[in-house]
């Protein structure tokens, strides 16, 4: 399914923000995490029963404004902002890394948006056992073996990575890591443990047995703050399960949203 | 054109295999293992005798700068380094802290009031640098958001300028410094404030801060004056676009300088010192040197179209023999009258009338940099001095306590 494109203002043009949606029904609304937009296996395969809505990152790509975003705070009142724009008073929220990290803000900050919860490998928390590595000195080289479970299958061909001979290209992956860097440096950690007693959507975490950014051990964090939290850990997959195992996550996921 | 010793304090003593053994000379190579205090012991009174001698072999000034957590150069407080030259430099050098890495402070009163305080112990002597700093430092070491680095830089500019310009107590409520009762004892004795030297690897946004508020900026690189012709070029159109005079004082820059008897002396004398540093002092990988979000997509999209990322990496590829820093310009180096001519050529060229003169460079040991400080004084700097003396310019950045020396033009040739 070739998902429909389109950018939304907000605020009389203060935000940009670019949205890839698709099919119909119930609203599910989709924050990628650090490697960027994709529709992947995992949003083709819910838009066969959900309206998926997934909106581009401010400060990447053709999302633009995130200078007037200073802290999360304001990342989660924007978020709640573009959900008023388009007709959304609940959505499913589903959030992978940096993105699940925001989505499990919005649920702990305005509980009543946010119908049901999936957090796909969400960082947001620390562990100092567990360091989530700083993700601005990865190279290109060491992003498979970072990312996936077995860096050498076809999967690893999907990983977005600029080309190193376009300047283009490479400011554009530079802006966009700036703006995840914006609300994670030098650590992912801004206070979101202490906020997700607020959390009151039914949440199914989900995480790669092999996570080498965001470790295992985080799920068990998460449970343990999340009441009701149900945590599913992937065979055969890194921080990126989505892409590894799309076909046991598309139907973990869509059995949870009903 | 004025002369000012500039000394980075480097660790002297790295490993000969340390660039293999070690993945950064910045950031992360381990304190417990590379960096023996005893040493540092030693290093701190041969980096204030060379400081101290140059002031005493007439050099216009002398300048210390701040940067963290490595072995090329970790003079983490250049205020420290300048209060004990306050003391010691009876020639009356100018004092230029090249500078304070505002944004690290917090609040960034500290430098407002530390500044203030080396002005009236030099009694005037200091001049104020304001550099963004690496990302290295802001970023990495002090974990400033990178994105916040040019906001709170600017921010931390306005309230130190107000801090000192001002009568107190006022109120500053800014998004990251918050006071209520801004006062600080003592204002600076220079007045209206000591001269603001900015310095910059080359953001639009730092040129344009210059001239708009009539600041010196310096280009600091290791790339020699080949490679700094783009970007002084970049600074002179700024200039000129927004206004400003070609005032050759405005604008300084640094370079590698190894003097000695004669051309094949110096490299002689030098050659493994300068391999050192380039090899060593310069041994950064990209993913450390800097962090997405540090520069604006402005200036990130002005290096790009001006290639230089794709310069830098050509430069810093090179072989690093004899031949080719010198051919490049990365180092100036032979006899004083080889030095002088090429010194001349070089700051004709960019248009610039302070020489920030580096003469001690990677492991240079401590007699080696006396002899460079003393040929460089006795045999370059009266050929060099009077380099913008024809065009009659007045200095208005130079501290107003620091000897001032009036540059006399060569005598013109006697016709007939």
């Amino acid at each position: 399914m070739t998902p429909s494109e389109q950018i939304i203002e907000l605020q009389a043009g203060k935000w940009k923000t670019r949205i890839l949606s698709a099919g119909e029904g119930n609203p599910v609304v989709f924050l990628h995490g650090e490697g960027g937009l994709l529709w992947d296996p995992l949003l083709d395969g819910l838009a066969q029963r959900y309206r998926v809505i997934a909106p581009q990152h401010p400060g990447s790509g053709a999302s633009q404004g995130v200078e007037h975003l200073e802290d999360i705070l304001d990342l989660v009142l924007y978020y709640c902002e573009l959900f008023d724009v388009l007709g959304l008073p609940q959505a499913a929220l589903v959030g992978h890394s940096f993105g699940g990290m925001i989505a499990a803000d919005i649920a702990a900050i305005n509980p009543e948006r946010v119908a049901r919860l999936v957090l796909m490998a969400p960082m947001g928390v620390w562990l100092d056992d567990h360091p989530i590595p700083d993700i601005s000195t990865i190279t290109p080289s060491q992003l498979p073996a970072m990312l996936l479970s077995d860096p050498d299958a076809p999967v690893a061909s999907v990983l977005p990575l600029p080309d190193p001979g376009d300047p283009e290209a490479l400011l554009q992956a530079s802006m966009a890591m700036a703006s995840i860097l914006q609300f994670t440096w030098p650590f992912p950690d801004k206070g979101l443990r202490r906020r997700l007693y607020r959390v009151k959507a039914d949440t199914l975490l989900l995480w790669g047995r092999k996570d080498h950014l965001v470790d295992p051990a985080y799920g068990q964090a998460f449970l343990s703050a999340i009441a009701g939290a149900r945590l599913e850990l992937i065979d055969d997959a890194g921080h990126l399960p989505q892409i590894e195992q799309a076909d046991q996550v598309l139907s973990l996921v869509t059995d949870f949203l009903g | 054109m004025k002369s000012i010793f500039f000394h980075l304090m480097p660790y002297r003593d790295l490993p000969s295999d340390f660039e293999q053994r070690y993945e950064s000379v910045w950031v992360t190579p381990p304190n417990a293992e590379l960096c023996d205090p005893a040493r540092v012991v030693e290093y701190y009174k041969w980096n204030l005798d060379e400081l101290e001698l140059a002031d005493q072999l007439g050099f216009d000034g002398l300048g210390v700068n701040e940067h963290h957590q490595n072995a090329y150069g970790f003079m983490a407080s250049p205020n420290l380094m300048a209060a004990a030259l306050a003391r010691r430099t009876s020639n009356q050098s100018a004092i230029l802290v090249l500078g304070n890495t505002l944004a690290l402070y917090s609040p960034a009163l500290r430098v407002a009031e530390e500044f203030a305080m080396l002005d009236c112990l030099t009694d005037g002597r200091l001049a104020a640098g304001f550099p963004v700093g690496t990302s290295m430092d802001v970023n990495r070491c002090y974990g400033i958001t990178p994105t916040e680095t040019r906001p709170r830089f600017y921010e931390a500019h306005d309230l130190i300028m107000k801090a000192w310009t001002q009568p107190g107590p006022f109120m500053f409520n800014g998004r990251f410094n918050k006071l209520r009762y801004v006062n600080p004892w003592p204002q600076p004795v220079q007045k209206p404030h000591p001269p603001v030297w900015l310095a910059g690897g080359g953001s639009v946004e730092t040129w344009e801060m210059a001239v708009k508020n009539d600041y010196t900026y310096s280009f600091l690189s290791f790339f020699g004056h080949k490679f700094a012709e783009k970007v002084m070029g970049g600074f002179w159109d700024t200039v000129s676009r927004l206004g400003g005079d070609d005032n050759p004082y405005r604008a300084g820059f640094a370079q590698q300088i190894c003097v000695a008897e004669t051309d094949a002396q110096a490299e002689k004398d030098y050659l493994e010192h300068v391999t050192y540093f380039f090899n060593k002092c310069l041994h950064i990988p990209a993913y450390i040197f800097e962090t997405a979000g540090y520069r604006t997509r402005r200036s990130a999209e002005f290096a790009l179209k001006s290639g230089q990322p794709g310069d830098i990496a050509k430069m810093a590829a090179l072989e690093k023999n004899w031949r080719t820093l010198v051919d490049n310009g990365f180092i100036i180096a032979g006899s004083p009258e080889t030095v002088a001519d090429r010194l001349i050529d070089a700051c004709r060229g960019l248009r610039v009338g302070n020489l920030i003169a580096l003469l001690q460079i990677g492991s240079m040991g401590h007699e080696l940099t006396k002899k460079n400080l003393t040929l460089f004084a006795e045999g370059v700097m009266p050929r060099i001095k009077g380099l913008w003396a024809e065009e009659g310019w007045e200095h208005r950045w130079w501290p107003q306590g620091a000897r001032q020396e009036v540059p006399v033009a060569p005598a013109a040739p006697v016709t007939q």
